[in-house]
């Protein structure tokens, strides 16, 4: 280890429940010796390697996980009542031990929304997004060979503005930390990247109602602006981009 | 526009048109209680000018109906979303900073502001435009409104209970339209990064122009700076000194010049 570097002591608090219909109940468990430099999860990690040593009759700890730079979506935890935890613009997997203290008691929960059903433990279901995908959120293109990639000019505030909405990992903290448990962030910024982009505009208004209609029939709740959304979002997207799915929208239906 | 005001958006865009209906006419009823503060003679006509006419019924129809909409959909939606929700909930959650109270509660403030309506409603409407219609008598006239909100803030026993609940009622109304008022633009798309922050801000000196307005004429007329004195306002018979805005039998149990109008 680096120098400079502490260990810390910690209490998890750490959510468990065995599947879908089991009831859930929060565990306690001890882990001594965290490195400051050492990642959420590879403290998930330690602890899961202590409690498969310990034979705990629950065993190791059920969570997301799968790029670990931040890319992917994948991890999904509640930590210490925030999306991705206590620091802003990051997922669980950016978190690192520095950002707690010797002795802290930390709570770890599921992401908790009637779209998110729970697999196990901190593990949720979260296909819907996938679904939300498949009804709208592509680009038909002819096969062939790949055209030049300035052959359409785009302008760099457009190019800019599209790239922004597609940081969107889909990792459903927006839905997640939503008191309405709406997926408008997600939706609004898939629609918004292609929307923005001279090959998304052609099929804009059929995405648009595709994708707003499969998340209403997935049970998602309807945006009320509060902002949460934005703020918890590991990649910073704007609640414009809920202001433009609207108007998508209404442009697609006024159209019909 | 088929099973367009089915969808989430659809619905939303309803309480917002709805709501920007709403937040219009408060404008409206605003301007016409500040005329009360320069002369009451002549809100009293505004008063009678909106009395039992049709246009008066008819907007007040148009009206209820907004209203109607804006309350049966926010409990519509609040239903859906707290099925979506989930039945779950978090050990705790730390919101980041940022989140307004306003939006969090919006159900909760306009049930507030509902019930403050309906206060309104029992203490003016009724009174007026709906004694005026069913021809019933009351202890002013029905276009005599300046009487009435010199009674109820200043006169009546119970002014200083009524002066509170209106002003928890504006601050309700106030934190309701601050979140409401740019919610409504952005849900109906005319938003974005550039104009959150300018809906936000316009929001901010709307609400607080609309309410600090409608606080202003409670407080003025508590302080007593009405001059009706409706109840007595026959001056040849009761004698009273201030300015006389209707002929209506004088009342000796409120009226100061009684012993000297008999």
């Amino acid at each position: 280890m680096a120098e400079g570097h502490k260990s810390l002591n910690l209490t998890l608090r750490v959510w468990r429940q065995a599947n879908r219909q089991a009831k859930g109940e929060f565990k306690v468990y001890n882990v001594k010796d965290i490195s400051t430099e050492a990642s959420f999860l590879e403290m998930m990690d330690i602890l899961n390697e202590q409690l498969i040593n310990e034979q705990v009759p629950e065993g190791p700890v059920a969570f997301d996980h799968d790029c670990r730079e931040g890319i992917c979506g994948m991890c999904s935890l509640f930590i210490n009542g925030r999306a991705h935890g206590p620091d802003d613009d990051i997922t669980t997997c950016q978190l690192h031990m520095r950002k707690f203290n010797d002795g802290d008691t930390i709570t770890i929960e599921p992401w908790r929304s009637g779209g998110f059903p729970i697999i196990k433990d901190l593990m949720v279901d979260r296909t819907a997004y996938d679904k939300i995908m498949q009804a709208g959120g592509f680009v038909s293109v002819s096969t062939g060979g790949v055209p030049d990639a300035n052959a359409i000019p785009i302008s760099k505030v457009i190019a800019d503005e599209a790239m922004d909405a597609a940081a969107c990992i889909g990792c459903g903290a927006c839905a997640a930390t939503c008191k309405n448990g709406s997926a408008m962030l997600f939706v609004s910024a898939k629609v918004s990247q292609l929307a923005l982009l001279p090959q998304g505009k052609v099929e804009a208004a059929k995405r648009a109602k595709a994708m707003v209609k499969k998340m209403d029939e997935l049970g998602f709740g309807n945006c009320t602006n509060t902002g949460a959304c934005e703020l918890e979002c590991p990649k910073s997207v704007s609640i414009s981009h809920i202001a433009r799915l609207n108007r998508e929208f209404l442009k697609a239906n006024i159209k019909d | 526009m088929k099973g367009f005001f089915k969808s989430s958006i659809g619905k939303k865009v309803l309480m917002s048109v709805s709501g920007l209906f709403l937040i219009l006419f408060l404008l409206f009823h605003l301007c016409m209680n500040l005329v009360v503060v320069f002369s009451a003679s002549a809100y009293n006509e505004v008063c009678a000018f909106l009395g039992s006419n049709w246009y008066a019924v008819a907007g007040t129809m148009v009206l209820a109906a907004g209203f109607l909409v804006h309350i049966v959909y926010a409990f519509i939606l609040t239903a859906q979303n707290r099925k979506a929700r989930g039945t779950d909930r978090y050990d705790n959650q730390n919101l980041p900073a940022g989140v307004e109270f306003a939006s969090k509660n919006m159900l909760v403030l306009g049930v507030i502001v509902c019930c403050g309506l309906l206060v309104h409603f029992g203490q003016f409407w009724a009174k007026m435009m709906y004694a005026e219609l069913a021809g019933t008598e009351g202890q002013f006239a029905p276009t005599d409104g300046a009487a009435w909100i010199n009674w109820y803030f200043h006169d009546s026993p119970l002014a200083v209970a009524f002066v509170i609940v209106y002003l928890v009622w504006f601050a309700a109304l106030w934190l309701h339209l601050n979140h409401g008022f740019w919610s409504a633009f952005h849900t109906v798309g005319l938003s974005n990064n550039v104009w959150i922050p300018r809906l936000k801000c316009i929001a901010k000196w709307f609400s607080t122009i609309i309410c600090a307005g409608f606080a202003f004429v409670v407080i003025f007329a508590a302080c007593g700076g009405i001059n009706t004195k409706s109840d007595c306002c026959n001056k040849e018979k009761c004698g009273a000194k201030t300015e006389c805005h209707q002929e209506a039998p004088c009342n000796p149990q409120t009226c100061p010049n009684a012993e000297q109008g008999k």
